[in-house]
């Protein structure tokens, strides 16, 4: 394999990628912006003041790393679903295909892409949250961790979305019936302790739990789960689904007829 | 050296459709190669497969040396493609159509700005460079489409209906630019609708139809498998019924304007001598159809007919 011409391949991608979110701002920065300021006002703010303490800690203060978190994976995801989507429907992914640059460098750049949209949201979000409460970084290295690592899975989990996507319902099902009821319930407004036993378990089943309780960790030092299964799910994840992003493109599943 | 070579290619889709039945051809480096045939005959497909869009079913391709299946990376880096339909992305501008392309292909920022550049002025498209694809013309966004297949100056570039909906002006502008560099170096294969390019620009001609190769030779040498032409004369003076010439058949299209049949035997001497014993003068002649186009509906429907022979044959 021609590293260079590869490191060239994946820069021009995330270039191209970075590019497009700065264009389309109104749609890639401003709606996840306004919907967590609604978040705050509506459940931190009004909501939450009758609700009281969580785990120590104010409500607001207690929901913020969730919807922070929330934000960073509905962003990544998002990006990554609907730029390669976009390439297939219009036919520039072929630009990709037919040049020499590994298939890995397509799943990277796009991946990458998705990961600082998720991370540019995920500043402004947390901005935002500074509006309305106090929040203070206990362990940075884990909260920089557990943002790339949690953003890392859901692009890569956007870009197998993408490859399979036929059309542009096929886009929406996954984030509708499947990322959102995850993201509710793991965690972002409540805490699992709150849970009956069997549910407790059962919300151990869902990964996005444990990237909300890292980052929440990472920030107030407080989390339902420990934090070296929180990395041991997010590497595992990592691992399985970059493997099958490179399986798909490798057989040309859903990408080459 | 082979440019490309093609051994014993097969495609069966997914729905059971055989595309290709295993065809067989080569380019020379530096040829300039029509690759003809109806639609759905199997050229897209097999561009499809060289350019490694289309997974084959079976055989071999090689790309100046490189297989297909163990030398992917140096193949594709010989490759330019110019798609069949328009495939960019038409939210970009011209220039990042083509800087995005070179970059694909690892070309530093630098050298990506001035081959973008350089391909940009020679399809004049340059002034249009800030601007968004979508907002080009057709035949300006075929032009971008070359200049884009052209960023990394492939050995082989690869053209499926590059002219198609372009206007004749443009269409004979792109033709000397093809020339131009096919006469630098670069290999081209070209598929067409339009016979009078393949026979203007092309040296070689091979004709697809159902997934096999029905004609594969030098251009000159598929021309005179042509045993007959139908010529259009246009008379200097009216004439009311159509003249009897040994040798060939003629109709009267109106007053000043007869079609003649030649066959290969007879000459064009033997006509004018004729026409000039019965004192009809010629103003000008021209060829009813394109003489590729004539052999093209002839082989085509020779095999649909079912007929073995070929005429000259």
């Amino acid at each position: 394999m021609n590293i260079s011409l590869n490191a060239v391949a994946t820069m021009t991608i995330i270039r191209k990628e970075f590019t497009r979110v700065v264009r389309i701002w109104i749609q890639t920065i401003v709606p996840p912006a306004i919907t967590m300021t609604l978040y705050f006002i509506i459940f931190g703010n009004l909501i939450g003041k009758r609700i009281g303490v969580m785990d120590g800690f104010d409500y607001m203060q207690y929901i913020a790393p969730g919807l922070i978190m929330m934000s960073v994976i509905t962003n990544s995801y998002g990006n990554v679903v609907s730029s390669f989507f976009g390439a297939k429907f219009g036919g520039h992914v072929e630009e990709m295909l037919v040049s020499p640059m590994s298939n890995a460098a397509i799943v990277i750049g796009h991946v990458a892409g998705g990961v600082l949209r998720g991370v540019l949201v995920g500043m402004l979000v947390t901005i935002i949250a500074l509006f309305f409460t106090k929040l203070e970084v206990r362990h940075p290295l884990i909260m920089v961790s557990v943002v790339l690592l949690s953003s890392t899975v859901f692009a890569l989990a956007g870009f197998i979305n993408a490859v399979f996507a036929k059309k542009f319902d096929d886009i929406a099902i996954v984030p509708t019936f499947v990322l959102t009821p995850l993201t509710y319930l793991g965690g972002v407004f409540y805490s699992i302790s709150m849970l009956p036993e069997f549910w407790q378990n059962v919300s151990r089943a869902n990964p996005i739990l444990y990237m909300v309780n890292a980052f929440r960790y990472s920030i107030l030092g407080t989390s339902d789960i420990g934090i070296g299964s929180a990395y041991a799910i997010l590497l595992v994840f990592v691992t399985l689904l970059f493997s099958g992003c490179l399986y798909l493109m490798r057989h040309g599943i859903g990408i080459r007829e | 050296m082979k440019a490309l070579s093609i051994k014993n290619l097969k495609k069966t889709y997914a729905n059971g459709n055989v595309a290709l039945k295993g065809i067989n051809f080569s380019v020379e480096e530096g040829d300039f190669y029509a690759l003809l045939g109806p639609n759905g005959a199997g050229k897209t497909t097999a561009i499809g497969i060289v350019t490694s869009l289309v997974n084959k079913t079976g055989g071999e391709v090689e790309i100046f040396g490189h297989n297909i299946d163990t030398e992917l990376e140096a193949a594709k880096t010989c490759i330019g493609l110019v798609p069949q339909e328009i495939n960019m992305n038409l939210w970009e501008t011209v220039q990042n159509v083509v800087l995005n392309q070179a970059g694909y292909y690892g070309l530093g920022r630098k050298l990506a700005h001035e081959r973008t550049e350089k391909y940009l002025r020679a399809l004049r498209l340059w002034d249009r460079r800030n601007d968004v694809s979508r907002s080009l013309s057709g035949g300006m966004k075929r032009r971008l489409m070359i200049a884009r297949a052209l960023v990394h100056e492939p050995k082989l570039l690869i053209l499926d209906e590059p002219t198609a909906g372009v206007d004749i002006e443009i269409r004979r502008s792109m033709w000397d630019f093809l020339r131009a560099i096919n006469d630098a170096g670069t290999t081209i294969i070209l598929t067409t609708h339009y016979l009078e390019e393949a026979e203007s620009l092309c040296r070689h001609v091979a004709i697809i139809d159902e997934g096999e190769i029905i004609e594969d030779a030098r251009m000159t040498v598929v021309l005179r498998k042509l045993q007959r032409e139908v010529f259009v004369l246009s008379l200097a003076n009216p004439i009311s019924e159509a003249p009897v010439l040994e040798g060939f058949d003629t109709i009267l299209r109106d007053d000043t304007e007869l079609e003649v049949g030649k066959e290969s035997a007879s000459t064009l001497n033997d006509l004018f001598r004729q026409l000039n014993a019965q004192q009809i003068e010629v103003v000008s002649l021209r060829n009813k159809a394109n003489r590729l186009e004539e052999l093209f509906i002839r082989l085509i429907e020779n095999k649909h007919d079912g007929f073995k022979e070929m005429a000259g044959h």
